[in-house]
């Protein structure tokens, strides 16, 4: 994120090759020496933030694919496992995601669109608030986990008759949503920054990339927890029906 | 607003994968459940994360993103699926 400080200040030690006759331009604070214009500075941070991305595409994709090669093995004791965990959170999670995804979309629009202050620091605000109660529903998921012993580990117990298929589908989803509610808790404090700034007025039509990135820092998070829903919750939903 | 839209298609996504779990489809809740994730995921891609709006280079990377996953699940998997195949291999 740009955050570094006003840029005249500094003495200029190299005039620009590209202005061939250097006039001093008015151009905006935020604009940094390397880039030609507020656009392409934009355009460079976006694209930067999606190569970040695809790289945490690859980060959580290792962990899909223990998934799916454990899953494999031993389909019947994952759907039993599945079955353990609890669907009202899950779901209720999902929708919380989703609001919350919309909720920062709408940030980013409030930036883009020069609204006040006001606007923009409620829409991040409630994100936050957002990011904060999918965590704290994961906090007492995780806690019925440890009351009921299923947690991996010496104090394993399962009633059921796939326990060791059991256990691995339980390390999967405690590596998987833990490492996803790592992510929210990082995102919560990049939207805190993010908040403060608009606070601070740094937000309009001409310069909005922090709040533009890390959106899609968000929407990645929001996406990662739209393929663990079901795969972790909904896998064994009729498995004593069926 | 078109963000509302998006929104509503989300959470009809999510109802809708809720509802196709509890109907016992065989190997298709498998299809079903990952067809919804996908098309969710497109959604967010598309509209939240304004890709639909973004450069033929920002297009490349994101699509590469999924397609290199894809060798990763694609070459494991014909691994896993393929042991045992021939009498008297490791499976």
């Amino acid at each position: 994120m740009a955050t570094e400080g006003n840029i005249h200040a500094r003495p200029i030690a190299i005039q620009p090759a590209r202005s061939a006759p250097h006039v001093e331009e008015a151009h905006h604070p935020w604009l940094q020496h390397h880039f030609d214009s507020m656009e392409q500075q934009a355009e460079a941070s976006t694209l930067g933030m999606w190569v970040f991305l695809v790289t945490e595409i690859m980060f959580f994709g290792g962990l899909f694919m223990a998934y799916l090669v454990y899953r494999h093995a031993s389909p019947a004791g994952f759907q039993e496992a599945s079955h353990h965990l609890n669907i009202y959170w899950g779901t209720a999670n999902t929708a919380i995601l989703i609001v919350s995804s919309l909720t920062m979309a709408l940030a980013v629009r409030a930036a883009q669109t020069s609204q006040p202050r006001g606007t923009q620091v409620l829409f991040l605000g409630l994100t936050i608030v957002l990011g904060l109660a999918f965590l704290g529903i994961k906090a007492i998921e995780y806690a019925d986990k440890f009351k009921d012993h299923i947690v991996p580990g010496p104090y394993f117990q399962w009633e059921g008759t796939h326990a060791k298929p059991a256990e691995q589908f339980y390390s999967l989803y405690f590596a998987m949503t833990g490492l996803h509610a790592l992510h929210m808790i990082i995102g919560v404090g990049i939207m805190s920054v993010i908040m403060l700034l608009a606070w601070r007025r740094t937000f309009d039509e001409e310069y909005y990339t922090p709040v533009e990135v890390a959106g899609l820092y968000w929407h990645f998070v929001d996406i990662v927890w739209i393929f663990l829903f079901p795969l972790l919750y909904l896998i064994g939903r009729h498995y004593h029906a069926g | 607003m078109m963000y509302y839209a998006v929104f509503l298609a989300l959470i009809v996504g999510t109802g809708l994968t809720v509802a196709a779990a509890f109907v016992d489809m065989g190997a298709m809740n498998n299809v079903v459940m990952l067809t919804i994730a996908c098309v969710k995921a497109s959604l967010v891609i598309l509209f939240f994360m304004h890709v639909r709006w973004s450069t033929r280079l920002t297009w490349v990377v994101v699509a590469s993103g999924f397609f290199w996953l894809l060798i990763m699940f694609t070459l494991t998997m014909t691994d896993y699926f393929s042991r045992g195949w021939v009498e008297g291999t490791w499976r």
